[in-house]
This record gives structure tokens, C-alpha cells and sequence, in this order.
């Protein structure tokens, strides 16, 4: 029996009531609007994020959701101390971010897919080389802790050529490798896997799984491809016009937010939709092959009828793909 | 500070490996340097052609202006314009993110990032020059002269370093800046003449507004061994003014960044 104590888990990243207001010029659109603007300037104040709270323990691994201009972006530079936040108090490896300590930056990450910091016509290796003396790690340290990623990253050959040389997934993989020489324990991850083919995305998901688990790092991402969601993150936040609204397992959300899942069958002849009409929603019908929405709780129950009553040749019971779910309540404003 | 010396050398050593690949470079530098100290000198002499003087400066002396103005026109094409220009990229695009993430002082990488290689034949140049010239003026190199002009050099350096990081910074807000750049670059040109060549408004301005004064003509005094030690006093208080304000303008500037949208 072991009878040691369980250690006190303490959160690594902490928001409480964090907001952000930006002042953003309102301004008409033609020639007519810049003169008015340029004579009679106004302003007007946008609230990117509002009130959020919520706190990550080290080792976690957290999807960050949220439509375009939620407000995500906002929140990871608040939590990476770019911008100061207008309200709130955010903590991250026991420091203030903004104050952007040495002790701070030395042990957070922030990997954006649309931006780079490699050196454009210089091989990666020399941008690794500017980072490792800028990080203080001594040469054969970072030799070291290269060759590990490098082999992590199955980057090889690649860290020799000019960046510019480089296809879009080794560019993002020698990002990777830059952005964790210095071996953080905080990684912010926005859009990481940004335009890269589906082969390039998942070997960028293995990496980050390995990553997280080999050295105990805690992980924030964001991502607009669902995959990279449902395949590395056991719990997400789900932002919407600047409010925290969800924080929990993606099960859970999965759960709250479809509480349908859906049916495929192949039938032997085509049938109308009315023929559907009594087991659940018919969400297409494409000759033989059928799909339907039916509630969680009455699935099995319907399943058991539909065998029982027509000629089926297939089915198939899924969950729809989140983002469409997602995507469909933020467009209803059944989130609101 | 050991951290910073092997960042800079690193930083140095990867700008040269990316500008060397254009060899050509150094020779049209060279050419353009030295066809310009000549247009200068030239114009100069025009000033001097009827046993006139300028300012009551000696033929020499002006010389001496023009060699420390050269020599930090060459220093300015080296680390200064190239650093700027990179500020303002680092603003425009928001790359200024991974600068501001890394444990390093960010005004002191923002500085020091690039350095390129053509502008060394302008210090050669200058540096030359005001050798020349002051040996010709007859100056004595005693080791007290020697440490005022080092001194007032250095003053001067720092003292335009912090004008051009403070425009530079400003494009936080403007991020285009080349406009307020172009009119400083021309206001420092006045810096090729001794500063009591220009009537007494504009020395006034050029004294109190735009230090141009401590640019070139307090610097060149020293060199002299003429500079009286309330010069070199103020030369000292009013680079350790610049810099202190270029620090604590980024700083403020650095609060309003909002960093371009991703």
C-alpha cells in the first residue's frame, strides 16, 4: 500500500476575471470617411476577452476552441505577458507574465502558425545557434537537446538547408525545434498546424503528445483542425465573444453540445423520408444510403427498430464532427 | 554580461555569414563612401578657397568635423539603419513577439541584431580622416586629449543611437516611420559643418533640440584638445540623458503594443 502523501497540485497557469479592451478607430469606408476621420478622429472600445477564469495544473494537455475573433489569440498574449491585460490577474510559473521576467520567459513557450522566427535565408541551425546563446545554454547542452528533437521531429538534413528552401511542414517542425531548445515547461501552441497536409499534422500530433509526455509539460492549444483536438486534449475551453463558456472534458462538451448522434444506414432499396419519420431526425438521403440524427438516450432503443423493421444492409453509429457542431451553435447563437 | 557578449557575437557572426554572400557590395560602398567625403571635402573647400573661414574654425579643424560626421555615417549604415529597419519590419508583420519572449533584454536585441558590413569603410574612412586632419592641425596626442576625444566619441555614438531607437520605437504607433527618419537624416547632415558655421537660431536648435552640436563639433574640439571641461561635462550629462530616455520610451512604447493580429 503506498501511504505517501499525494503531492499538492499546484495550477501552473492561473486567470482570474482576465479582460481585454482594445480602443480601435471607427472609421467610414471611402475617401469621404478617411477626410471625416482624419479631421474628427473616433474611437471605440472593443471588449476582445471578458471575465475569464479558469487555471491549468502542470502536465495538462488543453484545448483552446473558439470561432475566429473569440478571442483566443487575445488571451494567449495575455498569458504570454505580449499585452497587458485591461482587467484580471493572470499567473503563469508563479510570475506575472507582463512583467516578463527572465525567470519567466525561460520557462514558457509560444508557438504561433502564423508567424516565424526562424531566419529566412539562414539554415534553422544557425536561428537554434542565436537561441541557444540567448537562452544561456551551453554548446554541448544544445547539441544535445538538438539531436533529441531533431530526432523527435524526424527532422534531419533539414536543419542545414535555408529556411526558405524548406516545404511548409519542415519549416513548422524546425519552428517547433527553435521555439523548445530552451525546454519549457509552458507551451502555447496557436494554430501550430496551420496549412500543413494531413501527414504533416499528425506527425506535428505525435510530436506534441511525446513532448507532453516525455517531459511533463503543460500544453495550451488552439487549433482549427478538430483533429488535432480530439487527438491531444482531454479537456478544453470553449470561448465565444471574449467569454469563458465551457471548461471541461471534450467528452462532456461532445455530450452537452450533440446530444444526437448520428446514424448511417445502407439499405437494400431507397425509401422515402417519411419512412424515417418515427425513429429520428433524417439529416440526408442519398439513394440507398441514409443518415439521421437520433438523441443519445433513445439510441440503442431505435437502432434495435430500425433493424427489426427494414431491410438494412449496413449501419454505422457515430458522433458528428465537432467543429460542425460547434459551428452550427455559434451560427444559431444557441451560445449566446 | 557574459550572456549578452556570446549573443552578440553569435547575432554578428550569423548577419555577417547572410551579407558576405554579395561581395560586390563591399566595393560599391567603398566607392560611394569615398565619392562622397570627396563631394564634401570639396564643398568645404570652397568655403576655405579665399583664405576665409567658417565659424573660425582652421581648414583643418573643419576637417576634423567632417572625418567624426563620416565616421558616424559609417557606424550608422552598420548597426543603426539596419536595426531600424528591422524594428519597424518586427512591428509590421508582429514578429516584434518572439523578441519580446525571449529572456534577453529586447531594446538591447533589437539594437545589436544586425550589423552590416558596408558601412566599415566609412569608419575607415573617417577615422583616417580625423587622424589625418588632426595631425595636420598640429593637435598633440597627450593621453588626456586622447581620453576626452574617446570619451565625446563614445557620447556622440550614444547620443545619436538613442534618437534613431527612439524614431524607431515611435513606429509602434506609426509603424511607418520612414518620413520622420528622412527628415532626421537631413537634419543631421548639418553635422558636417562646426556648429558655430550656422547663425545663432539654428545653433541654438542644433545645440538644444537636435544635439547635432554633440554630434560632431564637441567631439571634434576634444580631438583638438580644445574642449573645455563644462563641454565635456554637458557632452556626458546629455548622452547619459539620451540613452536613459531611448530606454525609457520603449518601454512606454511597449505598453501600446498590440502586437499585429495572427
Amino acid at each position: 500500500m503506498d501511504f505517501a502523501p499525494k503531492p499538492v497540485r499546484m495550477a501552473i497557469v492561473r486567470a482570474q476575471g482576465l479582460g481585454k479592451t482594445y480602443r480601435v478607430a471607427d472609421k467610414q469606408p471611402g475617401l469621404a470617411g478617411t477626410l471625416r476621420h482624419f479631421v474628427n478622429r473616433r474611437e471605440r472600445t472593443i471588449a476582445a476577452v471578458r471575465d475569464v477564469s479558469f487555471s491549468i495544473e502542470p502536465g495538462e494537455f488543453v484545448g483552446f476552441l473558439g470561432a475566429n475573433g473569440a478571442g483566443k489569440t487575445t488571451t494567449l498574449k495575455m498569458l504570454t505577458g505580449l499585452i497587458h491585460p485591461t482587467s484580471g490577474t493572470v499567473e503563469v510559473a508563479g510570475c506575472l507574465p507582463h512583467r516578463r521576467q527572465a525567470a519567466f520567459l525561460g520557462q514558457i513557450t509560444l508557438v504561433m502558425g502564423q508567424k516565424q522566427q526562424l531566419i529566412w535565408d539562414l539554415p534553422p541551425l544557425d536561428s537554434l545557434r542565436v537561441n541557444a546563446a540567448v537562452y544561456g545554454i551551453p554548446p554541448a547542452e544544445s547539441r544535445r537537446r538538438i539531436d533529441e528533437l531533431a530526432e523527435m521531429l524526424e527532422l534531419g538534413d533539414e536543419l542545414r538547408r535555408p529556411v526558405r528552401k524548406l516545404s511548409l511542414g519542415q519549416r513548422m517542425k524546425a519552428e517547433l525545434l527553435a521555439a523548445l531548445l530552451h525546454r519549457p515547461s509552458v507551451l502555447f501552441l496557436d494554430e501550430p498546424t496551420l496549412g500543413l497536409d494531413v501527414n504533416a499534422q499528425a506527425r506535428v500530433r505525435s510530436f506534441l503528445a511525446d513532448y507532453n509526455r516525455r517531459f511533463g509539460a503543460t500544453v495550451l492549444l488552439t487549433s482549427h483542425y478538430m483533429a488535432d483536438i480530439t487527438a491531444l486534449c482531454p479537456r478544453v475551453l470553449l470561448i465565444h465573444e471574449g467569454r469563458l463558456f465551457y471548461d471541461g472534458g471534450l467528452e462532456t462538451l461532445t455530450q452537452r453540445l450533440a446530444p444526437c448522434r448520428e446514424v448511417r444506414l445502407e439499405l437494400q432499396a431507397p425509401l422515402g423520408a417519411e419512412a424515417f419519420a418515427s425513429y429520428g431526425d433524417v439529416e440526408a438521403i442519398e439513394g440507398r444510403e441514409v443518415r439521421l440524427l437520433i438523441p443519445r438516450e433513445r439510441l440503442t432503443e431505435q437502432v434495435g427498430r430500425l433493424l427489426a423493421d427494414l431491410a438494412v444492409v449496413d449501419l454505422s453509429v457515430s458522433d458528428p464532427p465537432i467543429e460542425d457542431i460547434i459551428g452550427r451553435l455559434f451560427h444559431q447563437g444557441a451560445l449566446a | 554580461m557574459g550572456r549578452y557578449f556570446s549573443t552578440l557575437r553569435i547575432f554578428w557572426i550569423a548577419s555577417l555569414t547572410a551579407e558576405l554572400e554579395y561581395q560586390a557590395n563591399f566595393l560599391i560602398e567603398l566607392v560611394a563612401t569615398a565619392g562622397n567625403l570627396v563631394g564634401s571635402i570639396f564643398v568645404l573647400s570652397l568655403f576655405y578657397g579665399r583664405g576665409q573661414s567658417l565659424g573660425g574654425w582652421s581648414w583643418e579643424g573643419a576637417l576634423v568635423v567632417l572625418g567624426v560626421y563620416t565616421l558616424l555615417e559609417g557606424v550608422t549604415s552598420t548597426l543603426l539603419q539596419p536595426n531600424l529597419s528591422t524594428i519597424v519590419a518586427h512591428v509590421r508583420t508582429g514578429s516584434l513577439d518572439f523578441v519580446l519572449l525571449k529572456p534577453i533584454d529586447s531594446q538591447f536585441w533589437l539594437s545589436a541584431r544586425t550589423f552590416s558590413p558596408w558601412g566599415l569603410p566609412g569608419i575607415a574612412l573617417g577615422a583616417g580622416l580625423i587622424g589625418y586632419a588632426a595631425w595636420k592641425a598640429g593637435a598633440s596626442p597627450a593621453p588626456l586629449t586622447l581620453l576626452a576625444a574617446a570619451l565625446m566619441l563614445v557620447a556622440s555614438l550614444l547620443i545619436l543611437y538613442s534618437l534613431w531607437f527612439v524614431l524607431a520605437a515611435s513606429s509602434i504607433w506609426f509603424v511607418k516611420i520612414w518620413n520622420a527618419t528622412e527628415v532626421l537624416r537631413s537634419v543631421l547632415v548639418a553635422g558636417r559643418f562646426p556648429v558655430s558655421a550656422f547663425p545663432a537660431g539654428l545653433r541654438a536648435f542644433f545645440t538644444f533640440v537636435v544635439p547635432v552640436a554633440f554630434l560632431t563639433t564637441v567631439p571634434a574640439e576634444a580631438i583638438l584638445g580644445r574642449a573645455s571641461g563644462p563641454w565635456l561635462l554637458a557632452g556626458g550629462i546629455v548622452a547619459a540623458g539620451s540613452l536613459a530616455v531611448s530606454r525609457w520610451f520603449w518601454q512606454f512604447a511597449l505598453r501600446f503594443y498590440t502586437s499585429a493580429s495572427s
